[in-house]
């Protein structure tokens, strides 16, 4: 719902009717035990300076928001509702070769357009300004097998606040992979490709079982109220998209005797969009030239620190445009991870000047085109299935 | 499909997470599972700054009764904004409203809106309607009070031989006037129905602060149930009047008022104001409703008349105080539902949405 960049852009006295996240505001001055390397050039006052550079870009942003970006977010859930009731009604008939392929072709676009521009989005409260009953953070369901609520804990709470904090932001590696040479190598890790490439088109599985916090649970971090509550609701919610897609869909499709093709069609739809975010998100944070972090970065960190390290944590993919729309405009998650809130529809406005902003203080601005970053991630997990050649693994 | 559960149900099997409804609402804009719509038919001009706005409500909706109002949403610049309006259509007839141009929101709707649009709505409310057996009665109505009572007597005077209504209405000019022609062709066409206008342009106000000019203009008013509609002060003072007449007994006079007259804040109050299942936080001063306060922080928060009289607002307070901006009196223990339209700040405040 609320999410950090709201404390850390407008945390000021000045604003005095700006709201913020409640818990653990940010120092507006002072630095963090040890900036992180990529930073170590920059003095207190230039972080400072650049909070506030960062600050304006969003307020600018602000005064604009507007009827121009609601009428894009409804022209996005029509287009969307199209492709899938298309989509299916054409699966319906799946026995036909041509409407096996159109219905299959337009539900995984249809999965894809709902999982990244539509639900990730709209759960991060960036259409709530709207107050529309139907696109809201609070009211909205997607069509992935995790619950929102537990999403909206794991990745808009935790992994926006805690980017790539090794040792606080799971989102390194989900509890699966190692992802970090600061993770200590396993012989388990030996199998990070085989993994990888399991969890990749069974992705909404991954992270409905990653959203369970079972690590934090066992740790007694998290009660075991909580995690019957998350149990019950993933399950709810299990059975209705499994129901859906594997037996709903299926049993009115025998009807003209395409059971299996309609079966055979959900099951691909639901892979490509599977693979698909699983590539998109892989391009966040792993490719070469994202930093992580350690907890003495974190502690005293200031707002500036905190935008400086969403900045060089992240990882954009160069495109065109529908190939923004399609990442649900993830390919800027170096400004989605600045302002979390801020309509998705309004990155590419801002990346120029985020750009700029980054060569002026020397803090480097990752990107490249997706193939370039996919295969930069995958690198990183047959690198780091192996020891660390340097220097002794634990 | 909302008027047959099974199927509904059945077919949402294939829809969740979403419902049957949002795919029907690519052909047809008022289905909508979680909202009443509405799409406009007709845009009257009724003076300079005001419209009839006559709209097909969706599915939902409950016939309204002559002179109840009802919460319209309406877009300005992407963001919905909710207002109460009087429905100015007869009973048993789509429903209308009648806007005049008076702030930001009402301005849109006066200038911008048209057949075809979807207006947002809640269904209609309010105890100003017509008494349940046939009376005498008389109308009370100033500026655009007259709305919720033209209804009342676009439903009753057409229709009800036996009907006995005296219109006692004040408006600036004629020109200003709502519903002139109308209602002068109806007190020609109906004997049981007298209008008397009355323009403060020519005669200033009406004097309520003695009986003469109401015995000059309706001499047998102390038999009529009485309505009136219109602004505060022309309420207060029929209220007075009413009030010094002791022969008269308790409820001869229904009032609907339009707004609320909010008392100012000593200044120093106000205080933190805490969403809690929203994590939201935010410096409030001593005269912003908290419903404002909510949304200005992009809470969604429940909304009704923003007068303090619908309750749809009510929000329970876990702790701290709120003050009525209507008496000033400061109020609040944890549990309490509070209305925050009408509530503000008084200290640090702790909300449960």
């Amino acid at each position: 719902m609320t999410n950090v960049a709201e404390h850390v852009s407008e945390d000021t006295a000045v604003e005095k009717a700006a709201p913020r996240r409640r818990a653990g505001a940010l120092a507006e001055t002072g630095h963090p035990v040890v900036r992180p390397p990529a930073a170590a050039h920059l003095s207190d006052e230039q972080v400072a300076e650049l909070s506030r550079e960062l600050d304006a870009i969003r307020d600018e942003v602000l005064g604009r928001r507007g009827q121009h970006d609601a009428d894009y977010i409804r022209r996005v859930i029509k287009a969307q509702r199209a492709l899938e009731f298309g989509g299916r009604a054409a699966l319906l008939f799946g026995r036909n070769k041509v409407a096996w392929v159109a219905g299959t072709t337009m539900l995984s676009f249809a999965k894809i357009l709902e999982n990244m521009e539509l639900g990730h989005n709209i759960l991060h409260g960036q259409w709530d300004w709207m107050r529309d009953p139907d696109i809201h953070s609070t009211t909205w369901d997607w069509d992935f097998v995790t619950p929102t609520r537990s999403w909206q804990h794991t990745h808009n709470d935790l992994h926006h606040r805690w980017t790539n904090v090794v040792g606080k932001d799971r989102d390194v590696g989900y509890n699966l992979l190692r992802m970090d040479d600061d993770q200590p190598w396993k012989p388990f890790n030996l199998g990070n490709p085989v993994y990888n490439a399991v969890l990749a088109p069974l992705f909404e599985w991954g992270i409905a079982l990653y959203d369970l916090e079972i690590p934090e649970y066992k740790e007694g971090l998290k009660s075991k109220e909580a995690m019957t509550r998350d149990l019950q609701a993933l399950g709810r919610k299990a059975a209705k998209q499994f129901s859906k897609d594997y037996l709903a869909t299926p049993l009115v499709a025998m009807l003209s005797g395409s059971g299996r093709q309609a079966l055979i069609g959900t099951l691909t739809a639901n892979a490509v969009r599977n693979v698909w975010a699983h590539a998109v998100i892989f391009c966040g944070h792993f490719p070469a030239g994202t930093d992580t972090f350690t907890e003495e970065m974190v502690d005293g960190e200031t707002r500036g620190d905190w935008y400086v390290r969403q900045m060089i944590g992240s990882a954009n993919i160069s495109g065109s445009k529908f190939m923004h729309l399609m990442t649900g405009n993830l390919s800027h998650q170096i400004e989605h991870h600045l302002f979390p809130d801020l309509p998705s529809n309004r990155y590419h406005e801002i990346a120029p000047k985020v750009r700029e902003i980054c060569d002026r203080y020397g803090l480097p601005y990752t990107t490249g085109p997706l193939l370039k970053q996919v295969g930069s991630a995958w690198a990183k997990v047959f690198r780091l299935a192996l020891p660390d050649r340097t220097k002794p693994a634990t | 499909m909302t008027r047959r559960p099974k199927l509904r149900h059945a077919v949402s099997a294939l829809t969740t997470p979403l419902a049957p409804e949002d795919f029907l609402a690519l052909f047809n804009p008022v289905f909508s599972a979680r909202q009443l719509r509405g799409v406009v038919t007709k845009v009257v001009p009724e003076t300079a700054d005001s419209v009839t706005i006559y709209f097909h409500p969706g599915r939902g909706w409950k016939a309204h009764r002559a002179g109840q109002w009802a919460r319209i949403g309406v877009e300005v610049n992407g963001v919905r904004h909710w207002r109460s309006y009087s429905l100015s259509a007869a009973a048993g007839h789509d429903p209308a409203i009648t806007v005049t141009d008076m702030g930001e929101i009402s301005r849109v709707l006066v200038r911008d809106t048209k057949p075809g649009d979807v207006l947002f709505l809640a269904p209609p409310q309010g105890t100003f309607v017509l008494p349940e057996r046939p009376r005498p009665l008389l109308m009370l109505t100033a500026g655009s009070g007259i709305t919720p009572v033209m209804s009342m007597i676009r439903t009753l005077v057409p229709r009800r031989p036996d009907a006995d209504v005296v219109l006692i209405h004040s408006a600036r000019t004629p020109l200003k006037s709502l519903f002139v022609e109308e209602l002068r062709e109806l007190a020609d066409q109906f004997r049981q129905f007298r209008v008397k206008l009355w323009f403060t342009s020519e005669h200033g106000r009406i004097d309520f602060s003695s009986t003469a000019a109401l015995d000059r203009l309706c001499g047998d008013w102390r038999e009529r149930a009485a309505y009136a509609c219109g602004p505060e002060e022309f309420l207060e003072s029929a209220e007075s009047l009413w009030e010094k007449q002791a022969a008269l007994p308790a409820g001869s006079l229904k009032i609907e008022r339009f707004s609320t007259v909010l008392a100012d804040g000593a200044g120093n109050d106000g205080g933190l104001v805490t969403f809690e299942a929203s994590d939201r936080e935010v410096e409030a001063d001593g005269n912003t409703p908290l419903l404002e306060v909510g949304e200005d922080a992009g809470v969604l928060m429940p909304s009704g008349c923003r007068m303090g009289i619908c309750h749809s607002c009510l929000l329970p307070l876990r702790e701290g105080q709120v003050r009525d901006l209507r008496t000033n009196e400061v109020h609040g223990e944890p549990g309490q539902l509070i209305q925050t339209c009408v509530s503000a700040a008084a200290g640090p405040v702790n909300l449960d949405i």
